[in-house]
């Protein structure tokens, strides 16, 4: 049996509430700055819970007018965070034919070698419900026809697969606030299995709107320290209430590192394995015996071939709700023990969804490359049940061989996926 | 000059809609290949025409509209007979 490809990131690309780039927000986590702000727009002056955490930047800013118009809010943050990430593997733009098919010629990549895997956790929303209006107000006749392709879960994917010219398939992942995580988890898989040599990956979401966030409001999810936003996602502390709604996109280039050797590409780390599992348990609520996601870390762990005393750093899923983190917490002392310094980046950017594992992702391969665990902002006081040292205050520096992304989403899936230092 | 002020409205139209350049619109322009337009865009335009307008262009006659000049033809004919 021959050897399994190693699969190896050589492109990140992200826009996020910290920053409209990577770099931005790389830089905002290790400050420990937050994107959170209050919602001042008038339909949510009766909401309970009025926080978001904005993108910093947005997308259509740096997007082409027209092309912007045909592209729900989501899938401009993937094309945004795509393209980023896609300049930043060494591919050159692909040049786009009359008729609006991407010419053969992908400098670096065979297109028929080429995948996609972008996963969303609730897709066009807010489309939906403009649309719904328009349809109300205005009748059948004034409703886009661009309408269905915007609000397709797979529309981000799909965008992106006309952007770089794919052909080996396009996929999308929709398993909540794990999505983006399983994207990178599939593309991984796609290169093991010898269907693709680069695979564009991530997730992204963007449904900061009326219908969205009454409901998550009537689950109580949410955070309701409408007075300070900074202060309200605070994972982990003893004060926390919920978390607060991003948006934003996060895209990583994988690719086998035979594929990226060849055309001597920059590596920043290696995605060394990935464990899913799921809780069969209840629909929105987490295990809290924490097994599931115990499970999906020792998987993960196994399918690289390292153990738990190899991890240096956990960035957690950790949202701030008052249940989730320490059903984490417990998961991963049972996995991995109490050694591993512990992030929980969400005190600072809040909950992205669906985009929160691919942008965490990224977070956890810098981590990596650079020897450094960002802070958790607004830990003041660590709950009883969380046995674990999380970073707080000042970033830590050390080395960082070996680091476990978390993400978890309603509906019991859990993803853990490694990241190995190159 | 009726034909001229629906023209430029089609070309703003189509500026709007699909990024068409102003200059590049003339009557012997057709939609799909000289303009590239896709077939979700040319609804939208059909749209915008009737708004802009007043007219109704039905689907089957939308159809038929291959060029700028069709769509100029078909819109002064409507305007007149509504």
């Amino acid at each position: 049996m021959t050897e399994r490809p190693t699969v190896v990131v050589t492109g990140l690309g992200a826009t996020t509430p910290l920053g409209g780039t990577v770099a931005s927000t790389w830089e905002g986590l290790l400050a420990g700055a937050s994107g959170v702000t209050r919602l001042e727009d008038e339909w949510a002056r009766d909401f309970p819970a009025r926080l978001v955490a904005r993108m910093a930047v947005e997308p259509t800013s740096g997007l082409e007018r027209v092309e912007a118009r045909r592209l729900d809010r989501c899938q401009q943050a993937a094309l945004v965070a795509g393209r980023e990430a896609w300049a930043d593997a060494g591919f050159d733009p692909v040049p786009k034919s009359k008729d609006g098919v991407p010419s053969e010629t992908v400098r670096g990549v065979d297109p028929e070698r080429l995948a996609i895997v972008v996963g969303s956790g609730i897709g066009g929303a807010t489309t939906m419900l403009g649309q719904d209006d328009i349809l109300e107000e205005r009748g059948v006749r004034r409703v886009s026809p661009l309408t269905v392709p915007m609000l397709m879960p797979n529309g981000p994917a799909a965008s992106l697969s006309l952007e770089f010219g794919a052909r080996a398939g396009v996929h999308a992942t929709v398993s909540a606030c794990a999505s983006g995580a399983e994207a990178i988890s599939l593309a991984a898989d796609l290169i093991r299995l010898g269907r693709a040599d680069v695979v564009v990956a991530g997730g992204t979401e963007a449904v900061v709107d009326k219908l969205p966030m009454a409901g998550f409001a009537q689950m109580r999810a949410m955070s309701t320290r409408n007075d300070e936003p900074e202060r309200a996602s605070r994972p982990f502390d003893k004060g926390r209430d919920g978390f607060v709604l991003g948006e934003g996109a996060g895209i990583l280039i994988l690719e086998s590192a035979e594929h990226a050797a060849a055309r001597g590409a920059r590596v920043y780390a290696e995605i060394a394995g990935a464990g899913i599992t799921s809780d069969g348990y209840h629909i929105t609520a987490p295990d809290p015996s924490g097994s599931g996601a115990a499970r999906a870390m020792t998987l993960a762990l196994r399918d690289a071939g390292l153990s738990p005393a190899d991890v240096v750093h956990v960035n957690a899923h950790a949202t701030s709700t008052p249940t989730g983190d320490v059903a984490e917490a417990t998961a991963i002392r049972a996995a991995l023990g109490d050694h591993p310094l512990v992030s929980a980046p969400k005190s600072m950017l809040g909950h992205l969804l669906g985009a929160a594992g691919a942008v965490e992702t990224i977070a956890t391969v810098l981590s990596v490359r650079d020897g450094v665990v960002p802070v958790t902002r607004n830990l003041e006081d660590l709950d009883d049940g969380v046995d674990l040292d999380v970073v707080s205050v000042e970033p830590r520096r050390l080395p960082v061989p070996v680091a476990v992304n978390n993400a978890f989403g309603f509906g019991g899936h859990n993803v853990a996926l490694v990241v190995r230092q190159v | 000059m009726a034909n001229e002020e629906i023209r430029d409205g089609l070309a703003e139209i189509l500026e709007e809609v699909a990024g068409v350049l102003p200059a590049d619109v003339s009557e012997e322009k057709t939609f799909t290949d000289d303009l590239d337009v896709d077939s979700l865009s040319m609804v939208e335009i059909a749209l915008a025409a009737e708004e802009r307008f007043g007219v109704k262009i039905p689907d089957d006659e939308l159809a038929n509209l291959k060029t700028v000049g069709d769509a100029v033809t078909f819109i002064e004919k409507a305007r007149t007979s509504a």
